[in-house]
């Protein structure tokens, strides 16, 4: 460092970025807040911000009410599943997109691209019939195919971004001393290109847990992840703030808990190819 | 390095990425397409027979259209600016030296992991509510009459609910590429006397070029198809039916699958219209 | 699987084969209302009476409606009882796509149904659904606000009545609306009540050919009375607020009268969530003289899709869920005032249940509506808040968010009738009717 930054910017820094961080973060905050108190006291007026009797009442609620184990598995093999087939499809693509590039290679990019841009609820009954034909309707299998057709894409890309970072030498070298295909995807490639695998591991975990369409429509009890255990509590008659912050913490946390822990590898490899 | 033989590998390698895609383009597509040519009404027995581009006409010529053309660009338009300026000082601010950096960086990148469906429930009913919610209270507070948010300020709000979501996105981004930029280069102009908005528009802005970008071009593929936070908070009142919503309303509320095909299909011209326009603007930088 | 376990299975499996009955596994699709969320907490009773099992699929109105739509008619099969409403039943039912509910047993009782309900349900004089609960809707009023304006509530008031009351009523400092509405998009929301309303102000969707009617004057005073009194007495943002946010107002004491659903009374009077629980009265929907009152009639069903290979089981379930015995459980565990109300003649003769509060006023509204003949002037559909045609939802959706553009100052009534004019008959047309 060519000079110190003094103490006094260091403190206005700190404060700035904890406000912002804070007052983004208050959203969830709040509803985290309010899963822990009564129905009436959700909606006192004035607000509450701490001073309330606390209560786990409504989870207890929640937990009686439904399934949410079952919820919560479906959504990890469902969000996990499509990630990881996915992944496997998208590595041979993006290596050889990456390493044996042609003149298409940038038009099959953007043309893969665009097929996420057809609207998903114009093709509702279509796909739908489809299911049935082939008695997927309400299974695992189904929406893991689904959403990894559906997060393709995205993997293809952001492997083919890491891919490209790394120099051709390295596997010209590993091929000299006479490693095949396979050895070289296996032994050079992947080793480098494990933080970007990574993250895009757990972006696309993320697009794929909070898919809220595909997973509502073509499900019913086998199948339903934790989107459709929030559309039970959404909007019944009666109050219902308390129990709905309950639903929506249980629904979020698994997810908002590995992203915490894995936020440093989620920024280390999130560039899309953006750095150079 | 190309040689015949890793050209055919290549190919075979790419084939079931390209293929799936392919099919999971086409078969929709097509089944799409049909239908924008048929009369298909499931509530009245289905198939009921080719009309030409009746459809087609009766999309286009509804009031309903070309207001949710300009509702979607808006959307678009407003979340890509709000994410990708304050991501940019975001970025900045997150990458000065300070303390507690990862935690702030963990609250920052929080929202993009909630569902849509919740946090489009937790805005309008915890937050925008002109009665019990929080911003009414906190307008109360300063004295000054309460926003009907979802009413008045309807297109706003959803511009804000899902700037919000997307926000940690482009600020995760934008930070990633910050921190690859060369900081003697910062601070050898800063000797020579910069000032930091000259530093910030010749040096910063320039090397973020790339990651902008791909923040834009990502997050126009999600924007375009935006429909949970509208679903839950006004369902297409007041101004807030975007395309999306609007076939959503001809196919599963009026239960008219021709028409919304038809509706599928202009929503795929304006898609490619966004995107071609899009490759124009910043699809050099994308140097793939 | 040990040899001993497989034999106990298999032992198992004559035994309840030779009962006459195989145990099956229902899957049945429902709304997260209150009346359900206790059903299923109850549902071991019938596992208990019957060894069927039943897994619940419970989802959000809005949610459930397309869920279930898409299901039957791509005839996915996914549910073997749905929960749908009166606007569903008639249509469904003449498509074929519902199981007739035609050889119920002896002691279920089918006459005992409420006939406004039975008729809402059944196509060509066929039942296609039971009642779970139904609802018609009605004026709550704080009593202690109106003996403060020193008014009197008829049992049967007047829309002029209301509106002068409800200005009476109102007092901005202190936070108390006169009276609180739903203007919220939606046909099952504002437009059930706005249409509600406007059949007593003797307007009507169609005439007789499906010409849509909003040019007429009656629709024209329908909104400019609605919107007036709206902006003089009902609450700030009325133009979102529904069902739910309506009642979080009238529950915090910020209303001083709110017409809805007859379901709402058993949480107003619940000391529990309502600060005004000791302070509510009831009266019938208000009218403007023309002989019909502004209040809807609706009915949340269980039915059986065609195509079910558990028919029979199915239509245990629903002989349990909507009896008479179903009713006395819930009394037995939840109290009286608890049980679902709407549905069976036998419940409104029960002393026990006739000292609840709002069971009468509720019978007396469910009896005042007839969906046969829901307008002063003749119509080609049935149903009061709505037309029981396919194409309904779809247009009144988008018609009531033009109505919901007036309730928040974006545009006059005459321009939202002229689009609400133009947008149906362009539907209707888009259907064939015209």
């Amino acid at each position: 460092m060519a000079r110190a930054v003094t103490q006094q910017r260091k403190i206005i820094n700190t404060a700035a970025a904890w406000g912002i961080g804070l007052l983004i973060f208050f959203p969830i905050l709040w509803t985290i807040l309010t899963s822990f108190k009564t129905e009436a006291q959700a909606i006192a007026d004035p607000p509450i911000f701490l001073a309330f009797d606390w209560t786990l009442e409504n989870y207890a609620v929640v937990m009686e009410r439904s399934n949410y184990m079952r919820f919560l598995w479906n959504s990890v093999i469902i969000a996990g599943g499509s990630t990881l087939l996915g992944i496997l499809v998208a590595v041979p693509a993006a290596w050889s997109m990456a390493f044996v590039p042609s003149k298409r290679t940038k038009d099959i990019l953007l043309w893969m691209l665009s097929t996420k841009m057809l609207p998903a609820v114009g093709v509702l009954y279509p796909i739908y019939l489809i299911f049935i034909k082939l008695g997927i309707l309400d299974t695992r299998t189904g929406l893991v195919i689904v959403l990894m057709l559906m997060n393709l894409p995205i993997i293809v890309w952001m492997l083919y971004t890491y891919f490209r970072e790394i120099p051709g030498e390295i596997l010209e070298a590993a091929r000299m001393d006479g490693a095949t295909l396979k050895e070289e995807i296996l032994y050079v490639l992947t080793p480098m290109a494990v933080p970007g695998i990574a993250s895009t591991l757990l972006l696309n975990f993320i697009l794929a847990w909070n898919e809220a369409f595909w997973t509502l429509n073509l499900t019913a009890v086998n199948a339903a992840p934790l989107t459709a255990f929030i559309a039970s509590y959404s909007s019944p008659e009666g109050l219902f703030f308390a129990k709905l912050s309950a639903a929506s913490t249980m629904a979020i946390a698994p997810i908002l808990i590995l992203g915490w822990f894995s936020q440093k590898q989620l920024v280390s490899g999130l560039t899309f190819g953006a750095v150079k | 390095m190309a040689t015949q033989h890793s050209r055919s590998a290549a190919r075979l390698m790419m084939a079931p990425a390209v293929v799936l895609l392919l099919g999971w383009m086409l078969v929709p597509l097509i089944m799409t397409l049909m239908f924008s040519f048929k009369k298909y009404l499931p509530l009245r027995g289905g198939d009921l027979g080719w009309v030409g581009f009746e459809n087609y006409v009766r999309f286009v010529s509804s009031s309903a259209f070309w207001p949710s053309v300009v509702a979607t660009l808006t959307i678009v338009g407003g979340v890509l600016l709000i994410t990708v300026v304050f991501g940019v000082l975001l970025a900045i601010l997150l990458n000065q030296p300070m303390w507690g950096q990862g935690v702030v960086r963990i609250l920052v990148i929080a929202p993009f992991f909630v569902m849509p469906t919740v946090s489009a429930l937790v805005w309008k009913n915890m937050f925008m509510d002109p009665v019990n919610g929080l911003l009414a209270h906190l307008w109360k507070f300063f004295g000054a009459t309460p926003i009907e948010w979802l009413s008045q300020a309807s297109l706003p709000s959803i511009v804000m609910i899902v700037s919000w979501q997307w926000l940690p996105f482009a600020t995760l981004i934008l930070l990633t590429a910050i921190q690859s930029l060369d900081s003697e280069q910062l601070e050898a102009a800063e000797m020579d006397g910069a000032p930091p908005l000259k530093r910030f528009g010749y040096i910063t802005l320039p090397h973020l070029g790339r990651a902008i970008t791909v923040v834009v071009l990502i997050q126009t593929i999600f924007l375009l198809a935006v429909f949970a936070e509208i679903f839950v908070t006004t369902g297409g009142a007041f101004g807030t039916r975007t395309l999306t919503y609007l076939i959503f309303q001809r196919v599963l509320e009026s239960q008219n699958v021709g028409l919304g095909s038809a509706g599928g299909v202009y929503a795929i011209i304006l898609a490619n219209i966004v995107a071609i326009f899009l490759m124009r603007a910043v699809g050099k930088n994308l140097d793939a | 699987m040990s040899f001993k376990s497989a034999l106990c299975a298999a032992t198992a499996m004559t035994l309840v084969t030779a009962g006459g009955a195989l145990a099956e596994n229902l899957v049945i699709a429902t709304v997260n209302n209150g009346d359900m969320i206790r059903m299923q907490g109850l549902t071991q009773d019938f596992t208990d009476k019957t060894g069927h099992t039943v897994e619940w699929v419970t989802l959000e109105e809005n949610v459930l409606r397309q869920r279930v739509t898409t299901d039957i008619a791509a005839k996915g099969g996914s549910f073997d009882i749905m929960t749908i409403g009166m606007y569903e039943t008639p249509i469904w039912g003449a498509n074929g796509w519902l199981v007739a509910l035609d050889d119920l047993s002896e002691e279920y009782d089918v006459d005992d149904i409420l006939p406004a309900m039975a008729g809402g349900l059944s196509h060509d004089g066929t039942l296609y659904a039971a009642p779970f609960y139904g609802e018609s809707s009605m004026i709550m009023y704080r009593t202690d606000l109106m003996e403060k304006a020193g008014l009197e509530m008829p049992t049967s008031p007047t829309w002029e009545f209301i509106r002068e009351a409800a200005a009476a009523m109102t007092d901005r400092d202190n936070d108390i609306n006169g009276i609180c509405l739903r203007g919220k998009a939606g046909w099952g929301e504002g437009g059930a009540f706005i249409t509600a309303m406007s059949n007593s102000f003797g307007a009507r969707w169609f005439d007789e050919d499906w010409n849509a009617q909003f040019d007429t004057q009656p629709w024209k005073d329908t909104l400019e009375f609605y919107a007036g009194m709206m902006s003089e007495s009902g609450p700030a943002g009325y133009a979102t607020n529904g069902f739910n946010e309506n009642l979080s107002l009238f529950q915090q004491g910020k209303c001083g009268m709110w017409i809805d659903a007859t379901v709402a009374a058993s949480f107003v009077t619940n000391p529990n969530d309502s600060e005004v629980a000791d302070k509510v009265g009831f009266a019938l929907a208000p009218n403007t003289g023309l002989g019909k009152n502004a209040n809807w009639l609706w009915a949340w069903a269980l039915a059986i899709p065609g195509g079910t290979q558990k028919e029979a089981a199915a239509k245990q379930f629903i002989e349990w869920a909507t009896s008479k015995d179903y009713i006395e459980l819930v009394a037995e565990n939840e109290g009286w005032a608890n049980v679902p109300p709407g549905a069976r003649t036998s419940l409104y003769e029960n002393p026990n249940y006739q000292a609840v509060p709002f069971a009468q006023m509720t019978l007396d509204s469910i009896l005042s509506a007839d969906p046969q003949n829901p307008t002063v002037d003749p119509v080609p559909y049935v149903g009061v808040q709505f037309a029981a045609i396919p194409e309904f939802a779809g247009i009144a959706t988008e018609v009531s968010q033009e109505f919901s553009a007036v309730y928040a100052g974006q545009q006059s009534v005459d321009e939202a009738l002229a689009k609400a004019q133009a947008l149906t008959n362009d539907a209707m047309e888009a259907a064939g009717y015209r």
